[in-house]
């Protein structure tokens, strides 16, 4: 069995409305010292299910069923005070703005070695230099300096290889990183995508990053899951599915990259219209509102009936949740050569 | 930090001198004659007039107010007029600097009003202050916590039902039936530690305090529930649950340390205003404190006393200002300067 086994997840919060389904019947594997990428709109699901990994969903307010097996423990029949323990111990969570994500009180030597007193019944001086240590690791300079700092004394990139060290500081086996890089510059960016690459290797974690950003997929990611909402619609390796998607979603996601790289062509086209609700979603296939490729499906069966996740036209391990028979012959006549002119006219000369 | 302090002071002095111009001017844009109320229901116009030069009242505004800062500088002796003081030297009273005027009303200097009702009106304002801090603070949290339950519904109800009744409702209910009818305490009269040691001065403290609390509790109630509820969202918190942190140190050391901020604004503020006297219950206990003297010297047209006692509550607020911005410094990282 795989390391982390997510089946059947579902995190449903019950409001006055109704019942809002953010995440409804996820199901994915990962390996230790693997990635995966989880992509999609804000709004899909992305957070609400890794925040369901965690543990960090309020019984109150939220109704969490499935099954999710970290190491063959199924998180979600643990106790309270059996989830505290393992929370930032053997699964840990790096958040998307370091600096509200960080208390703007408490030095960030302070808040790094909280995290590792959690866990270890340490002096506070240990603790301080376990902190210290893991700040060099993740290339703060002076960090015994640094260690007494605020973290508003921290620029951006700083602060978040700070909550990086927090995060790792007492080696967990999964490491779920919630858009890592969406608040930092585009070098930034680079570095601290870099420094979790290495990190990831010294400690042989299992990774979960969750992503809007495709570039981001593309450097990180063995496996990708695609989510709208709130439901896998493409799961397969990160090679297959940058390069042969299969489901209109993604290639959405695709049209609306910028591509910085040449003098191509290609046009920066967004996806029309809005994540659809969680709480009213549409019938049949969610995306099928916004989706420009339904007319291709003979019937009203985007419409009408929910497509499984289910191998594709191309490998075993290639799944898509789409109505459409000839996915890769849609891509490659229609699709491609929007995106990607050139490439195009290179596989025709 | 220091010259900041200084800065603020020397402002504060500023906003004092212009706040008393602002009274003296406000006194006498009023229709009532103050030389008339002073000389009683049997005053011919002569008697009117002489009673005027003998207060002073008689001398353009801007120079009883530049008067009256000489004062504060040098000291002053009253009468004012001089050639009163020659014919009566024995009923003359000198008053040192700083002198903040002569109450003719109570034939007191006003700094001698204020020593006598000011341990009254601080005495009742410290411990309404503990007591409310403590339970608002504390069913504020409980509230909170239990966000939503029976529990949060019935504190934030009897809250909003306490907040809808007046203080001299309350004071004068626990008066009539805790003190009166019931008898389980005293009928309470302001004592001093020196008349009846600690036990008797916080037990002649207990009803006024109470009432006052009341008061302030329901509002601290709920702006500790809202504090506190919006710190619990904030990314900080769930940064701390992630760690693994138990509930409880999740919420003193990140939750409550955030939702301290607003309150120590609250708390500094509002204890500022109620040194300067608690009228309505001062006046329903018949405690001789600061807000009942203020509630005289404005039925009496005591210009001298509604003069020092301004000037008073307003040194209290700007004082209270710069504690409560000096405090954000030691609370918030982020606000301390160099």
């Amino acid at each position: 069995m795989a390391f982390l086994s997510v089946r059947d997840l579902k995190v449903h919060f019950p409001t006055v409305d109704g019942v809002v389904k953010a995440t409804d019947g996820l199901s994915f594997e990962l390996e230790k010292g693997r990635t995966l990428g989880i992509v999609g709109e804000s709004g899909s699901g992305k957070s609400v299910s890794s925040s369901a990994i965690l543990g960090l969903h309020r019984k109150t307010s939220a109704k969490v069923s499935g099954e999710i097996l970290l190491d063959g423990t199924d998180l979600l029949t643990l106790s309270d005070e059996q989830m505290r323990r393992r929370r930032g111990k053997d699964v840990a969570m790096i958040f998307q703005d370091p600096l509200s994500a960080m208390h703007p009180y408490y030095s960030v030597g302070n808040q790094i070695a909280e995290a590792y007193r959690v866990h270890h019944d340490v002096s506070k001086r240990a603790a301080k230099a376990r902190a210290v240590e893991m700040l060099d690791r993740v290339g703060i300079p002076q960090p015994d300096r640094r260690v007494d700092d605020y973290p508003h004394q921290f620029s951006g990139g700083m602060r978040q290889r700070a909550m990086i060290a927090m995060g790792l500081i007492n080696n967990p086996s999964l490491l779920i990183a919630d858009e890592p890089t969406t608040a930092l510059d585009v070098t930034v960016q680079a570095q601290i995508l870099d420094l979790l690459q290495d990190l990831q290797k010294e400690f042989e974690s299992a990774v979960i990053i969750i992503t809007h950003d495709l570039g981001v997929i593309a450097e990180m990611a063995d496996e990708v899951l695609v989510m709208y909402a709130g439901r896998a619609v493409e799961y397969g390796s990160g090679n297959e599915i940058l390069t042969h998607p299969e489901m209109p979603y993604t290639w959405g996601l695709l049209s609306s990259v910028p591509d910085v790289s040449g003098d191509t062509d290609a046009r920066l086209i967004p996806i029309p219209g809005n994540p659809p609700s969680l709480l009213n979603p549409p019938s049949g296939c969610a995306f099928h509102p916004r989706c420009p490729h339904r007319d291709k499906v003979p019937g009203d069966l985007c419409f009408t009936t929910l497509p499984e996740l289910a191998p594709g036209t191309r490998t075993e391990t290639h799944l898509k949740r789409c109505h459409l028979t000839d996915p890769d012959a849609v891509y490659e006549r229609e699709v491609l050569p929007e995106i990607a002119p050139d490439l195009v006219e290179e596989s025709h000369s | 930090m220091y010259a900041y302090v200084v800065r603020r002071l020397f402002v504060g002095v500023i906003m004092l001198i212009a706040m008393s111009l602002v009274t003296f001017v406000l006194f006498f844009a009023s229709p009532i004659d103050p030389a008339r109320y002073a000389c009683g229901k049997n005053c011919s116009p002569e008697l009117r007039e002489q009673t005027r030069n003998a207060l002073g009242y008689d001398k353009p505004v801007i120079v009883q107010w530049t008067d009256f800062l000489k004062g504060i500088v040098q000291g002053r002796d009253y009468p004012d007029d001089p050639e009163l003081r020659a014919a009566a030297p024995e009923l003359v009273t000198h008053c040192p600097a700083p002198c903040f005027g002569y109450s003719v009303v109570n034939t007191k200097t006003v700094n001698e009003e204020i020593k006598e009702a000011f341990p009254v009106s601080l005495s009742i304002s410290v411990a309404a202050v503990v007591l409310w801090l403590f339970f608002g603070v504390l069913l504020g949290v409980m509230a909170a916590i239990r966000r939503g339950t029976i529990v949060d519904r019935g504190i934030v109800a009897a809250a909003l039902v306490l907040y809808a009744f007046p203080s001299f409702f309350i004071g004068l209910f626990l008066l009539k039936f805790i003190a009166i009818k019931w008898e389980l305490v005293d009928v309470p009269v302001y004592t001093t530690i020196a008349e009846g040691g600690i036990g008797g001065w916080l037990s002649s403290l207990l009803l006024p305090a109470v009432t006052l609390a009341m008061l302030y509790m329901a509002g601290y109630v709920r702006m500790t529930r809202a504090f506190v509820l919006e710190s619990m969202t904030e990314d900080y918190v769930r940064t701390a649950r992630a760690k693994g942190l138990r509930q409880n140190k999740v919420l003193v050391k990140h939750t409550m340390r955030a939702a301290l901020t607003p309150l120590v604004t609250l708390i500094g503020l509002d204890f500022a205003g109620l040194m300067g006297g608690a009228i309505i219950t001062e006046t329903v206990f018949n405690y001789n404190g600061l807000g009942k003297l203020a509630y005289d010297a404005n039925t009496t047209n005591d210009l001298p006393t509604i003069i020092g006692l301004v000037l008073l509550l307003g040194t209290f607020v700007i004082l209270a200002n710069i504690i409560v911005d000096m405090l954000y410094a030691v609370i918030d990282p982020r606000v301390r300067v160099g």
